[in-house]
């Protein structure tokens, strides 16, 4: 009886444990990439932007995320660490300004939607064709935007989704995007049509789908959309191009945790490369001239 | 019968008793409500529950996504009612199939042995792509194109596979002495199975075949790979443009007001059979 007794209070006791054990730790956790009142809030010096300043997840390396696969023209062969394709360009250009040298630079794997987990995150920024909106700026923290991207319509060759010469030609179409993308967005809120849009985990779902007339035309941010016509459908056309926003135009961001005390020195950094030209010519050189591609009114 | 009294020494062992069932009723009490109460404040007093329930559990978003979710949930509430009623009847044949001893029916014996082995080994994730995306692309005449119906079929084919090894576990379950006795009454072998040996063996695994039809209902999910926008889906769209994971809380609300009314019918009907089949013999 005693025995049994000690043994029930000990089966108990574990659940107790073992939620006790794991819960207080967060204050050096925290304290390690978020830095609340420290260097962010108090306007960011050179000084505090000095490499062995910064508010690191691991000392000495910038550790940039991304999602996998990357996707062209944004990284090249799914590896962000070869420096090719835009937003690789763009983070080692950035990891220059902040004094990293390229191999102090790691990358790590974090899909879109592990991005903005709660808790600290295991990379100091995430580079992914991340758009900025208000929303989103409540739970993370944002750099200023280093793209603007237009969204671009692409149909199969000789297909009733090729024939559209205005938005309202899309409105009776089968229309697709990704999901949390600006495309959706602009499908959902400008566009309008008849049919709900079809809505893909990711780009290949959605190329599929065009390519097996689930849907009549999927929508893409121009550079993704020039890659889709030129190497991955050839059968595909752009359709047009148009801006989403009418107001203020959506913009890529990198994305930290909220409060990092890292967004104000990659501003600066990025606000630099925009000074000397080094932003604009990383973007002539990995995405395509927009030239050329109808505007959708 | 009416002048007995219990003696000193039974009414000593009836305050006992009583005395200990106070106490252990105490005790439960007291220790559900002092581990429960530990764990929520162990969980709220955490230094980041603050932005866990702002993610996870915000009121605003979940008020938000609840007419988009609500609109979508009936298309995994479609999809699975249509599966399971052919997943069962399919499952039941490649159980029986596998039972069969006929040399006639060898080759039938044989595709569902290699149906339930190949089958269960693929992730049905795969099937989905493969189906959903697959059979579209082949461009054959009178073929459905739409992500939904192949997503559907994508599940009947792999919930059939582990449905049918379930049935098989029942039928096998009876005992020998019943194919003893249905034969030592004339009975041939495919009324045995009919009468006898399927009904009792579909009896035992009421509660395994309620496991894989939740299951089911939540595997219907995957259906988004294929561009579906189901409920989990709807979810976290939201959640992709909002940055919150509280409509996949909401979501998981639902399946539970599913599951559960299931789960307490299953256990009446599996008591309800048990009392028949006992027939008062207990």
């Amino acid at each position: 009886m005693r025995i049994r007794r000690a043994l029930a209070a000990a089966a108990v006791l574990p659940l107790a444990v073992a939620v006790a054990a794991c819960a207080p730790e967060s204050d050096d956790s925290s304290s390690t990439a978020s830095d609340p009142e420290g260097s962010s809030s108090t306007s960011a010096s050179a000084d505090a932007c000095a490499t062995d300043q910064l508010p690191l997840r691991t000392a000495g390396q910038l550790t940039v995320g991304t999602d996998s696969p990357a996707y062209e023209p944004w990284f090249v062969d799914n590896d962000p660490s070869n420096g090719k394709g835009f937003e690789s360009a763009v983070a080692y250009a950035v990891a220059d300004k902040l004094g990293f040298s390229a191999d102090q630079v790691t990358w790590v794997k974090v899909p879109f939607n592990k991005s903005y987990a709660p808790g600290p995150k295991d990379f100091d920024f995430d580079i992914n064709q991340i758009s900025i909106t208000p929303q989103r700026a409540e739970v993370v923290d944002f750099s200023d935007g280093y793209y603007s991207a237009a969204q671009a319509v692409i149909a199969l060759k000789g297909s009733k989704g090729a024939e559209a010469a205005s938005l309202d030609d899309l409105k009776s179409l089968r229309l697709g995007a990704q999901t949390g993308t600006t495309s959706l967005t602009a499908i959902r809120d400008i566009i309008q049509p008849e049919t709900d849009p079809v809505v893909f985990e990711d780009t290949n779902g959605a190329k599929q789908a065009l390519q097996n007339d689930q849907v009549d035309a999927i929508l893409a941010d121009l550079p993704t959309a020039f890659y889709i016509s030129a190497v991955e459908i050839p059968k595909s056309v752009i359709v047009g191009q148009f801006q989403p926003e009418t107001g203020e135009q959506e913009e890529f961001g990198m994305l930290f945790e909220k409060g990092s005390g890292l967004v104000d020195c990659v501003n600066q950094a990025l606000a630099a490369m925009r000074e000397d030209g080094s932003l604009d010519a990383i973007e002539k050189q990995w995405l395509s001239d927009t030239v050329g591609v109808p505007e959708l009114q | 019968m009416s002048d007995w009294t219990p003696s000193q020494h039974e009414l000593d062992r009836r305050r006992l008793r009583r005395r200990l069932r106070t106490r252990s009723a105490l005790i439960a009490t007291a220790m559900t409500v002092v581990v429960f109460v530990v764990v929520g404040l162990v969980v709220t007093g955490s230094p980041g529950w603050p932005s866990v329930q702002a993610l996870f559990f915000s009121w605003d978003d979940a008020r938000e996504a609840l007419p988009d979710i609500w609109d979508a949930i009936w298309l995994n509430i479609k999809m699975f009612l249509i599966a399971e009623a052919i997943i069962l009847p399919l499952a039941m044949l490649i159980a029986l199939a596998r039972v069969s001893r006929s040399p006639w029916l060898a080759p039938l014996r044989v595709t569902a042995i290699v149906w339930t082995d190949v089958i269960r080994g693929i992730p049905t994730i795969l099937l989905v792509y493969l189906l959903a995306f697959g059979v579209p692309a082949l461009q054959l005449q009178g073929l459905p194109n739409s992500a939904y119906v192949w997503a559907t079929v994508a599940l009947i084919i792999s919930y059939s596979a582990y449905v049918a090894e379930v049935f098989r576990s029942g039928i096998e379950s009876v005992h020998p002495s019943q194919w003893a006795s249905a034969q030592a009454l004339g009975l041939t072998r495919g009324q045995t199975l009919r009468h006898v040996v399927v009904p009792q063996g579909v009896r035992r695994v009421v509660p395994p075949l309620l496991n894989d039809f939740v299951s089911l209902q939540k595997d219907t999910a995957l259906a988004s790979a294929a561009g579906v926008f189901e409920a989990v889906f709807v979810a976290r769209d939201y959640g992709n443009y909002n940055f919150n994971y509280t409509p996949l809380v909401v979501v998981s609300c639902f399946f539970i007001v599913m599951t559960v009314p299931l789960a307490r019918l299953c256990d009446w009907l599996t008591a309800r059979m048990r009392r028949r089949e006992l027939a008062g013999a207990l």
